[in-house]
């Protein structure tokens, strides 16, 4: 039986580890080598490096940290974060990255999935979709969080996985950062509606948030930052509580 | 001891080649079939579809060499699969090596998604590219098609039903799951290869 995943995300600024709240104000949380390797001995399943790095500059550090992520972690790993054009893809991959993850650039060019499916192939074109709760509906934001689109969350994910996705990763901005849990009923209807593996992303703060994203939200994996990079939840005693709860995961 | 990989369209060349070095070889990555001829262990990887791969290496000629080799080739994902007779993936005509077809995964429920993608678990190994340690330890899969459970099935895996996770036949070695990104234990089954 395929096992549920554990994915640490690191977000990336000048090759450097931080983390928002809410989107905004970030704290140092480490080298993102090192911080990788780590959760990759304490049993995560996947990584998830975002650059949110906007400079030139910035870009090209991001890819030599991909190189460096590559050579030192046996686990796979996804990039995001300014990936624009098909060029964009190619570069991190041949960098050793498995997937990437894309945003802003799928909700202004849908185009760019099917680019991506058709030349890497669907596994590794995750779809990142950054949503709030606003009026009944979870609407689709850019730009991390900081321009509402007029998409809205299962349309878009039912859209993205028709042109080509591999993954949906949702990140609730309206549960980030807050950690009471992840958002379990949207979940479970993003999993029921589409073919392709959910990640859930953002608001969890203990242990039992994850259990309900996999039994109540039905994900395919949880991805989590803060609380993995402050060591408030271990990821070997996170996946121990995970299996004594009855969840599959790799132990 | 001089390890070759197969140098073609293959989307994980370079995670292979890095896994490689993190156990300590420095391959050769090429498609001159004079260096993949004389290297000690051949590796030939795979991500991607499999007719225009099959195409790319018969335009190459790689396809010939690879059936010939006589020192262990190791083949991955969809270096394994080739390594079959058919694939119903583009209905392609492959290398035969293993006397058996390749098949799509056919849902059974909404559950059973497609691609099988993620960490599941070795069953029932044996032969040289494994030990005990690695029965029941989980392996990193990313594939849509399989190859049914035959007679050079070396390891299986469950996954809507039981399909082969690894095959061997003489000196033919093949994993359909990736070692190179399968933590410790894709990094012993690598280390059991190159000890062959």
């Amino acid at each position: 039986m395929l096992a549920k995943r554990i994915i640490p995300c690191l977000d990336v600024k000048d090759g450097k580890t931080v983390k928002g709240i809410n989107f905004v104000n970030f704290r140092d949380a480490g080298d993102p080598v090192e911080l990788g390797a780590q959760y990759s001995r304490q049993g995560a399943d996947e990584l998830v490096y975002l650059d949110i790095t906007a400079t030139h500059e910035g870009r090209k550090t991001f890819t030599e940290l991909v190189k460096k992520v590559a050579a030192n972690i046996s686990i796979p790993f996804t990039v995001g974060g300014g990936i624009n054009a098909l060029s964009d893809v190619d570069r991190l991959l041949a960098a050793g990255a498995d997937k990437v993850s894309i945003n802003s650039s799928a909700l202004r060019t849908p185009e760019l999935i099917e680019e991506i499916a058709k030349n890497f192939g669907s596994q590794v074109c995750v779809v990142a979709i950054d949503a709030n709760f606003e009026n009944d509906n979870w609407v689709c934001y850019l730009n991390g969080g900081r321009i509402p689109t007029d998409k809205y969350l299962f349309d878009w994910a039912k859209e993205a996985e028709s042109r080509g996705a591999g993954e949906i990763l949702f990140t609730s901005m309206t549960h980030d950062g807050v950690k009471e849990g992840y958002p379990n009923e949207a979940l479970a209807q993003l999993a029921d509606s589409l073919q392709i593996p959910i990640i859930a992303s953002g608001g969890a703060g203990e242990m039992s948030h994850f259990r309900d994203a996999f039994t109540l939200g039905k994900a395919d994996a949880a991805l989590a930052a803060s609380v993995f990079h402050f060591g408030e939840i271990g990821i070997t005693d996170l996946k121990k509580y995970l299996s004594e709860e009855g969840v599959n995961v790799r132990l | 001891m001089e390890v070759a990989i197969i140098k073609y369209n293959a989307g994980n060349i370079y995670s292979v080649d890095y896994a490689l070095k993190r156990i300590g070889v420095e391959p050769v990555i090429t498609d001159d079939p004079e260096r993949i001829l004389k290297a000690d262990k051949v590796i030939f990887p795979g991500v991607g579809e499999a007719l225009s791969t099959m195409t790319y290496l018969k335009e190459h000629k790689l396809d010939v060499l690879i059936t010939e080799l006589q020192q262990p080739l190791l083949g991955i994902c969809l270096g394994m699969q080739l390594m079959c007779r058919f694939s119903e993936e583009g209905n392609t005509p492959c290398l035969g090596i293993f006397d058996t077809d390749v098949k799509r995964f056919l849902p059974e429920k909404h559950e059973d998604k497609v691609p099988h993608m993620g960490w599941n678990k070795l069953k029932d190994v044996k032969g040289k590219l494994f030990t005990t340690a690695q029965d029941g330890q989980f392996a990193y899969f990313v594939h849509s098609f399989y190859v049914p459970v035959n007679d050079y099935t070396m390891a299986t895996t469950d996954y809507i039903l039981p399909f082969s996770a690894s095959l061997n036949k003489d000196n033919f070695y093949a994993t359909q799951f990736h070692p190179e990104k399968s933590g410790d234990v894709g990094e012993a089954i690598l280390t059991n290869f190159l000890n062959l």
